[in-house]
């Protein structure tokens, strides 16, 4: 059906885009790759080659085992509550209700809230140990305030991030739980299956592929944060609340070591990929459907 | 009998929901209230800052303290321009993938969205060094480019599966009648694209205006967005609870009243089409 003509037109049409992903993916990534193995620091002239030496410094620093072990407390505090809590709220808001509308707009509100908005209203607003409402109500109860982001700074990362994040799990499950059948539900409640066995034998099967979906996009925005490290800890105190992408930029601007944290990058993006092939094999499955 | 335990559980639904849905929204409600206090009543106890009078104060000092409308201004042009570029070149490409698919259409549309996945620190060093050596660091055209590259494997994804649903025939109609290449995408399909392209737009401008990664590595100043501008309040400005509230009040309420008309579009965007 398609003509010579249309292939030759569609080429033409799908080229721009094509060529400039290309150039953005190999050209930034190729010199990362290259700096990599140089001794590179933007405060001493010259460069030479350092083979695996930028690799070895990185992996050995004490800084990047807790960056590491940040990075994945980070990951995986915030999927247990996004995906246990976006289910539970997802089943609530799918029953019926008076004001269903304006629940759902304000259950999805903390998803709009940039990121640095919101960490710094948590900060100030609400973990500030002295005019923080939290002080304020551990006060009224005749508690010592609890100085959140120095006593437990990755705790009180993971719930900001969290709360962002809740949001987007919520809506996805909830929009999965409306296309569940409803007549498969009302015949299995004419067998004489209890509410529970229905929500275990239909309710969560039906959900799983979406609770995939949730956790594989979840991490790899998860695996990339750091506005909200930024601005409420600057990844202190010490390194407590550093995770990879904050060590790769505290290392190659800040301390200017241009070698060492495209090391770092390099490995982030090695990371980042092995959940990137388990994401495009279920999104890659659903596109032949 | 069973009417009233229908009406008695739905209150039990209503007021449980409405509870963790307040909770929730709460943060968001807190910095809007006290965006209207003093800078002194402010950091009062809760019920206290309640009580105070209600003032437009902050409003007016954060505007001549720092150049708000700049930042916002840079908020518009940076997320509009990178939208309205990646449509340019997304329209197109998305158009011939769903309408000429090739044999190899579905690795092409893989390989895009694989480019969403690398890690955006780890270009950071050469991305940073490429914009100092151009001359681009802090400057609005630099990041409107980069804002569109990041996202514009989502703009291609979303298009596609609207342009997915226009049903063929109506193309094979046109063509019976004599329809050029040019009057068939212009009078049969573009009308039907629009609410697609629509919502494709209305999702990106989102994304970018909360884009938080490259606006705080490539700008400080002249060319700084709303993110940039509200993190240099991470200390000790943040000490000032009202100004930052008038601040973060300001620059999070296009975005909410916009990201509200798009709750649909948000979903299946953000799992390319994986969930509709």
């Amino acid at each position: 059906m398609a003509t010579a003509h249309s292939r030759t037109a569609a080429r033409l049409m799908v080229s721009p885009a094509v060529i400039l992903l290309f150039l953005w993916m190999i050209v930034p990534l190729g010199m990362t790759i290259y700096f990599s193995f140089l001794r590179y620091n933007l405060l001493t002239p010259g460069t030479s080659f350092a083979g695996f030496d930028n690799y070895y410094y990185f992996l050995t620093q004490a800084a990047f085992w807790d960056a590491l072990r940040n990075t994945i407390t980070l990951v995986v505090g915030v999927l247990l509550i996004t995906v246990f809590g976006g289910i539970g709220l997802a089943l609530l808001l799918d029953q019926p209700m008076w004001g269903q509308g304006i629940v759902r707009v304000m259950v999805i509100a903390p998803f709009f809230v940039m990121p640095t908005v919101s960490a710094l209203v948590w900060k100030n607003m609400f973990m500030n140990p002295v005019n923080g409402m939290f002080a304020h109500i551990a006060k009224g109860l005749g508690l010592q305030p609890y100085d959140f982001l120095s006593q437990a700074p990755l705790a009180s990362i993971i719930l900001i991030v969290a709360w962002s994040w809740l949001p987007f799990s919520t809506l996805i499950l909830l929009t999965a739980l409306q296309s569940l059948d409803r007549e498969q539900q009302e015949a299995a409640e004419m067998d004489g299956a209890s509410p529970l066995a229905r929500f275990w034998y239909l309710t969560i099967p039906h959900l799983t592929r979406s609770i995939t979906v949730v956790i594989l996009i979840q991490t790899i925005f998860l695996l990339s944060v750091f506005a909200e490290i930024l601005v409420t800890t600057n990844g202190g105190p010490g390194t407590a609340s550093t995770n990879l992408p904050y060590l790769v930029y505290a290392q190659s601007l800040l301390s200017f070591d241009v070698g060492g944290g495209s090391a770092g990058g390099i490995i982030a993006v090695i990371l980042a990929n092995i959940v990137a092939f388990f994401l495009m094999r279920m999104i890659g499955k659903n596109l032949e459907a | 009998m069973a009417r009233k335990t229908t009406q008695t559980r739905k209150a039990v639904v209503t007021a449980l929901a409405w509870a963790i849905g307040f909770l929730i929204f709460f943060p968001i409600l807190w910095t809007i209230l006290m965006s209207f206090k003093s800078e002194g009543d402010a950091i009062k106890a809760p019920l206290d800052m309640l009580a105070a009078p209600w003032s437009l104060e902050s409003y007016g000092e954060v505007q001549t303290r720092s150049n708000y409308a700049l930042h916002f201004w840079n908020s518009v042009i940076l997320s509009f321009g990178s939208t309205l570029l990646a449509l340019v070149i997304a329209i197109p490409a998305a158009w011939a993938m769903a309408f000429v698919p090739g044999k190899r259409t579905k690795d092409l549309l893989m390989w895009m969205l694989s480019t969403k996945m690398m890690p955006a620190v780890g270009v950071l060093v050469p991305m940073y060094l490429m914009f100092r050596d151009l001359g681009l660091l802090d400057s609005r055209s630099g990041l409107v480019v980069v804002l569109t590259l990041i996202n514009l494997p989502i703009v291609i994804w979303m298009l596609y599966t609207y342009f997915k649903e226009i049903p063929g025939e109506i193309l094979e109609a046109a063509r019976m009648d004599g329809a050029s290449l040019r009057s068939e995408i212009l009078y049969v399909l573009t009308p039907m694209a629009i609410p697609g392209i629509a919502s494709t737009m209305l999702l990106n401008i989102i994304l970018a205006w909360n884009e938080a990664f490259w606006t705080l590595q490539l700008t400080t100043s002249d060319a700084a967005p709303l993110t940039q501008f509200i993190a240099s309040y991470s200390s000790p400005e943040g000490l000032f609870y009202a100004k930052l509230s008038a601040a973060s009040t300001m620059a999070i309420a296009p975005i909410l009243i916009l990201g509200w008309f798009s709750q649909k579009q948000l979903v299946r965007g953000l799992t390319f089409g994986a969930v509709k």
